[in-house]
C-alpha cells in the first residue's frame, strides 16, 4: 500500500485492546502480538479478563482487556500504560480510563456509545462530549456500522456479523503500527477451515478496517517498531502456562519417564492440563480427576509406580493437596506441584495476580514437613523451572512445589527455542533388580532413598504416612527415631542447596540499595532498576528463582548492601522468610496487592525514595 | 512362573487387628486366594486408606501403600494407569469409603478403571474409637451420639449401581472359601470390582451382623447366589425368591403349588440393575442376605480407553519427540 502518511519509528510501544468479555479481545489481542513477534520485536503481554465469562453486556465488570508492549528494546513486562487504547465500548474506556498515558491515542467504536450504552457502563454524559479526555487523541470509528456495510451482501446473520468487528478494530491497529495482515489470514483460514463464508467475512472486515485508517485523516500518523536486537536462534512466542507443559515434556524425555499429570480444572492454571492433553503422542498421561486432592492423589499413586508425576493448581486447590503433599514428604516420592497463584484468601480474586501463596508452600502442611520451593521469573522461563523441578524431584526423591502466577501463566514473550539436549541430564534415583533394597537407606551425599517400582521383582515393600524406621521404612513410633527422621527430611532439603547455581545480581555486588525479589516481578522490577542504574544510581536486584533452600550465598548478598528492599505482590510473605533466615539484617519492604502487576513507575519513585532517606 | 502359596504373600510384620477382628479371616482368605492367580507376586499392588482395614498392606508380602484418609481410589487410579500391568487392590472401610472418601468411591466406580476395592463394613468407627459411620443402623448409641443417631445409613450396593458399578459383590468374614473365590472372580473381571465384606467389629460393634451370620440362623438368612442358578436357601434349600409384580417374594418349593421352575435364576450378567439392587436390600428377617457376586457385567474400562488413545495418537502424531514439538508453529530467525 502506498503510504503517504508519516511514519514514525518508536523503541517501543504498549497498545491494549478492550472490550466486552464477548468482543474478542483476547484473540485480537494475540493475533496483534503474533504479527509483532514475527517480524521480530521484543514483546511482553497480559490478558486481563473478569472472572465471569459473560458478565452483563455492557458494563464495566464484563470488561476484557489484552495489553501487550512491543519494542526494538529489551522488554521485561507488558508495560505500565499504554500508548494506544482501542476501546469497543464506553465501559472498555470507563474501565481503562487510568490505564491510558496522558495525551494517549484512543480508537472507540462511536457506535456503541448510544445512551442505552452509557447508561450501563455507569456514564450520565459521553465522556467523548465533556472534557474528560481532553488532550487525548481520540479516534472515532463507527465500527459496527462499517462491519454491517462491508459484510451486507455476505450472506452471514446478524450475530455472525457482529462478532467480526474484533477485525475492524485489528485492520485499524495494523494499519497504524505498520504490520503485514498475512499472518492473521493463516490463522483465520485455519481456524474456521469448515466455515469458509467466516474465513472470508473476518479478512474482508480487517481490510476494511485497515483502509478505513488509511483514509481517514483522524489518525495523525503511523508507526513502526523495528525489530528487537535479541540474540541469534530460532524464537518462538511462548505463553507461561504453555512453557510450564513443554517443561515437563522435555524432562520426562530426558529422564526416560512417562509423564503422568492428575489435575483438576482452576482458573489461572487450566491450561497446563489443557497444554499436555493435548500430546497423548508423547506418551502424557493426563487425569482429569473428580476434585484437587484426586488430583494430588493420583499423581502420588503413579509416582510410586515410576511415572514422572504431577499435579496442577491455584492457591484454594494447593490448600486442599495439602494432607496429600505431606505423604509425598513422608514416604519421599518424586512429585511436581504446580502453583499458579491468584489472589486470595478463598475464592479471592481467580482471574487476577498475587504472589500469595509463598507461606502456604512453605508451611501450609501438618507437622515438620519440608518442601522444595521453586518459582519462575518469565512466561518463557516457566520451561526452564519446571525442568528444574522435575529434575530434582526425580534425583532427590522428594516433592517440588513451583511456584507461578497468572501473570506469567496467562502472560507471552519470545522465546529462543531450547533444545532439549541442551538441557541438563535426570538421574532419576531407582534401585535396580537384584540390589539389595532397604526402602529408607540413603545416598550418603544427597539423603535422598532409593524408589523400588512395583513389577520389579523381589524389592516388595510397603510405604504408608505412619512414621517410617530409618533404614527399614517399617512402621515406628518411636520418638527418638521420629526426631531423627524429621531431622534428616529437613537436612535432606538444605544439601540440595549444594547443587544449586549461586543467587546472582543484576548490578553492582556491592552498594546502596538492593532490590530483591522472586518469581514473577522479575520484569517490572528488572525494568525499573535498569532504569535507575542508567541515570547513575547506584541500586542492584536480585530475584530469587530458588526460595527453599535459599542458595548459599544470600546472606553474603545482603550484607554486601546498605540498605535491602524486598518487592512483592503480597503483604511481605518473602521478606519474613528473610528476616527469620537472616536474623540481624534490617529489610524494608514494598508490597502491592491489586491483583495486578507492579508497575516500573511506581517502584523508580520509590526506590528513588528510598535511596533519599 | 514360582509356584507360590500363602506364606510367600505373608510380609513380616506383627499383625496388630484386636483378638477375634474379622479383618484376620479376610487377610488369610487374600493370602490363599492370591496363589491361585497363577501371577508373579511383583505385580500386586495393595493401596488403603486410613481406619483398620487400611493396615492390611502392611501385612501383605505385595507391594503396598498405605495412604490417607479417604482418597485410596484415587491413588490406586494412579498406580493402575501409570501401569496397567499390575493387579491393583484396595482395601477400605465404611468409614474411609463411605464417609470422607465417599467422592473418590463413586467416581471410581463410575469410569470403571480395573481395580478391585474390598469394603470392609463393620457399619462403625474402629480406630477413633467407637464413633458411628455412614452404613450403622439408624439409632445406633455410640460416643457421638449416645442418644442415638438420626443419620439414614448408606447402603453399599445402591451407591456402587447408582455410579453405574460393573462389579458387586457380597460375602461374610465367616465364610473363607467364598471369600477366596470372590476375590479371584474379581480378579478376572475387567473394571472396578466392589466386594462388601460384612466384617465383625469385635470390639465396638459386636455381633451387629449376627441376624445374618450367627450358626443358628444363617442358613435361612444368607442367600448364596451364583450366575444361572436358581436363587435357593434355607436348611432344606426348599426356599427360594420369586418376583412378585415389581417385589421381591420369598416362597417355600411345594407350598402353594410352588416347583423349581418358578424361582428366579440369578444373572449377575445382566445389564439392567434393577433387580441387582432389589437382591442386595434384602435383609432379614424378612429376606435373606444377598452374598456372592450380585453383578458382573461388561463395560469398557477407563485404562483401557486411554491407553487406546495414547496408542492411537502415538501412530498419528504429527510430533514424535518434544524438541519437534518445541520447534512447530510460527518460528522465526534472528541473525546474530
Amino acid at each position: 500500500m502506498d503510504k503517504t502518511t508519516k511514519v514514525v519509528d518508536l523503541e517501543k510501544v504498549v497498545i491494549k485492546f478492550a472490550g466486552d468479555s464477548g468482543d474478542g479481545m483476547q484473540l485480537t489481542g494475540s493475533q496483534f502480538t503474533d504479527t509483532s513477534a514475527l517480524l521480530g520485536n521484543d514483546l511482553a503481554t497480559f490478558p486481563d479478563f473478569p472472572a465471569e465469562i459473560r458478565a452483563p453486556q455492557g458494563t464495566v465488570a464484563g470488561v476484557s482487556g489484552f495489553q501487550i508492549h512491543i519494542g526494538r528494546i529489551d522488554i521485561n513486562t507488558p508495560g505500565d500504560i499504554a500508548d494506544v487504547l482501542v476501546a469497543m465500548n464506553p465501559a472498555a474506556l470507563k474501565a481503562n480510563k487510568k490505564s491510558i498515558k496522558k495525551g494517549g491515542t484512543i480508537i472507540v467504536n462511536i457506535d456503541s456509545f448510544t445512551k442505552r450504552d452509557l447508561e450501563k457502563a455507569g456514564y450520565e454524559n459521553s465522556p467523548l462530549e465533556d472534557n474528560s479526555f481532553e488532550g487525548y487523541n481520540i479516534i472515532e470509528a463507527p465500527i459496527t456500522k462499517l462491519t454491517r456495510e462491508t459484510l451486507k451482501d455476505s450472506g452471514l446473520d446478524g450475530k455472525s456479523v457482529g462478532r467480526s468487528k474484533n477485525m475492524f478494530a485489528l485492520g485499524i491497529v495494523y494499519w497504524m503500527f505498520n504490520r503485514p495482515m498475512e499472518q492473521t489470514e493463516q490463522f483465520l483460514k485455519k481456524k474456521f477451515e469448515k466455515k469458509p463464508e467466516v474465513v472470508e467475512a473476518n479478512i474482508k472486515v480487517m481490510h476494511a478496517g485497515y483502509n478505513f485508517a488509511d483514509t481517514i485523516e483522524a489518525l495523525p500518523s503511523s508507526y513502526t517498531v523495528l525489530s528487537a536486537n535479541l540474540r541469534k536462534g530460532t524464537y518462538r512466542n511462548v505463553m507461561g502456562n504453555q512453557a510450564t507443559a513443554w517443561g515437563f515434556l522435555a524432562a520426562a524425555e530426558r529422564a526416560n519417564k512417562e509423564l503422568f499429570l492428575g489435575s483438576y480444572p482452576i482458573t489461572p492454571a487450566s491450561d497446563i492440563l489443557h497444554e499436555l492433553a493435548k500430546h497423548k503422542n508423547l506418551g502424557v498421561k493426563t487425569f482429569q480427576a473428580e476434585d484437587e486432592i484426586a488430583g494430588i492423589c493420583s499423581a502420588i499413586g503413579a509416582s510410586f509406580t515410576g511415572s514422572l508425576a504431577i499435579t496442577t493448581t491455584s492457591g484454594p486447590g494447593l490448600a486442599l493437596k495439602g494432607e496429600a503433599l505431606g505423604l509425598a514428604i513422608m514416604t519421599e516420592l518424586p512429585l511436581v506441584v504446580v502453583d499458579v497463584q491468584r489472589g486470595g484468601p478463598s475464592t479471592g480474586l481467580p482471574t487476577k495476580t498475587e504472589q500469595s501463596d509463598l507461606f502456604q508452600a512453605l508451611y501450609g502442611r501438618n507437622g515438620e514437613s519440608p518442601a522444595v520451593i521453586l518459582a519462575s521469573s518469565t512466561p518463557a522461563n516457566c520451561f526452564d523451572w519446571a525442568y528444574m523441578a522435575s529434575k530434582i524431584t526425580l534425583e532427590h526423591n522428594t516433592p517440588v512445589v513451583l511456584l507461578s502466577d497468572g501473570y506469567l501463566g496467562n502472560g507471552a514473550e519470545p522465546w529462543n527455542i531450547k533444545s532439549t539436549k541442551d538441557m541438563p541430564s535426570i538421574t532419576p534415583n531407582i534401585a535396580t533388580e537384584g540390589e539389595e533394597y532397604l526402602p529408607y537407606k540413603r545416598d550418603d551425599r544427597t539423603l535422598s532413598r532409593k524408589l523400588a517400582l512395583p513389577g520389579t521383582k523381589g524389592m516388595e515393600h510397603r510405604l504408608g504416612g505412619l512414621e517410617k524406621e530409618d533404614i527399614t521404612g517399617n512402621v515406628s513410633y518411636d520418638g527418638d527415631n521420629h526426631e531423627k527422621m524429621c531431622r534428616i527430611r529437613e537436612e535432606k532439603i538444605n544439601r540440595i542447596a549444594n547443587i544449586i547455581p549461586k543467587q546472582e545480581v543484576f548490578g553492582k555486588e556491592k552498594g546502596d540499595l538492593l532490590v530483591v525479589g522472586w518469581g514473577g516481578t522479575h520484569g517490572s522490577l528488572y525494568s525499573a532498576v535498569e532504569k535507575l542504574q542508567k541515570e547513575g544510581l547506584n541500586i542492584s536486584l536480585s530475584q530469587f528463582n530458588y526460595i527453599n533452600p535459599l542458595p548459599k550465598n544470600t546472606a553474603e548478598i545482603l550484607n554486601n548492601f546498605k540498605k535491602i528492599v524486598v518487592c512483592e505482590l503480597n503483604n511481605g510473605q518473602f521478606v519474613n522468610y528473610l528476616r527469620m533466615k537472616n536474623q540481624g539484617v534490617i529489610f524494608n519492604q514494598y508490597n502491592k496487592l491489586q491483583g495486578l502487576p507492579f508497575t516500573t513507575s511506581e517502584l523508580e519513585d520509590y526506590f528513588k525514595t528510598l535511596l533519599k532517606n | 512362573m514360582a509356584h507360590l502359596t500363602n506364606k510367600d504373600f505373608t510380609s513380616d510384620q506383627e499383625v496388630k487387628w484386636c483378638p477375634g477382628c474379622g479383618d484376620y479371616a479376610i487377610l488369610r482368605a487374600m493370602q490363599k486366594a492370591l496363589p491361585q492367580l497363577e501371577r508373579n507376586k511383583e505385580d500386586f499392588v495393595f493401596v488403603s486408606g486410613i481406619g483398620c482395614s487400611s493396615r492390611f498392606p502392611y501385612y501383605m508380602n505385595t507391594y503396598g501403600f498405605h495412604t490417607i484418609h479417604g482418597r485410596a481410589p484415587a491413588f490406586a487410579t494412579g498406580v493402575k494407569l501409570a501401569n496397567p500391568k499390575l493387579s491393583v487392590w484396595q482395601i477400605t472401610g465404611d468409614g474411609d469409603a463411605l464417609a470422607i472418601g465417599g467422592n473418590h468411591f463413586i467416581h471410581a466406580l463410575r469410569r470403571n478403571i480395573d481395580i478391585n476395592i474390598l469394603l470392609f463394613n463393620n457399619e462403625i468407627y474402629g480406630l477413633t474409637k467407637g464413633q458411628f459411620s455412614p452404613t450403622s443402623k439408624k439409632g445406633i448409641k455410640t460416643k457421638s451420639n449416645p442418644h442415638g443417631t438420626t443419620d439414614e445409613p448408606f447402603s453399599p450396593s445402591d451407591l456402587a449401581i447408582g455410579a453405574q458399578g460393573s462389579f458387586f459383590a457380597r460375602v461374610v468374614d465367616t465364610n473363607p472359601k467364598l471369600m477366596q473365590k470372590i476375590f479371584l472372580e474379581a480378579e478376572e473381571h475387567r473394571g472396578t470390582s466392589l466386594i462388601e465384606i460384612l466384617q465383625n467389629c469385635v470390639i465396638f460393634n459386636d455381633k451387629t451382623f449376627a441376624p445374618i451370620t450367627a450358626k443358628e440362623v444363617k442358613q435361612e438368612a444368607q442367600l448364596i447366589v451364583e450366575d444361572g442358578k436358581a436363587m435357593l436357601f434355607g436348611a432344606e434349600n426348599n426356599k427360594g425368591l420369586i418376583l412378585n409384580g415389581f417385589k421381591i417374594e420369598v416362597v417355600t418349593i411345594g407350598e402353594n403349588g410352588i416347583t423349581e421352575k418358578d424361582i428366579l435364576v440369578h444373572n449377575a450378567k445382566e445389564e439392567d440393575p434393577t433387580l441387582h439392587a432389589m437382591l442386595a436390600r434384602m435383609r432379614p428377617p424378612e429376606f435373606p442376605a444377598a452374598l456372592g457376586i450380585i453383578r458382573a457385567v461388561n463395560r469398557p474400562t477407563f485404562d483401557e480407553g486411554l491407553l487406546a488413545q495414547l496408542e492411537y495418537e502415538k501412530e498419528n502424531a504429527k510430533f514424535k519427540t518434544v524438541d519437534e514439538l518445541l520447534n512447530s508453529g510460527d518460528t522465526w530467525e534472528i541473525e546474530g
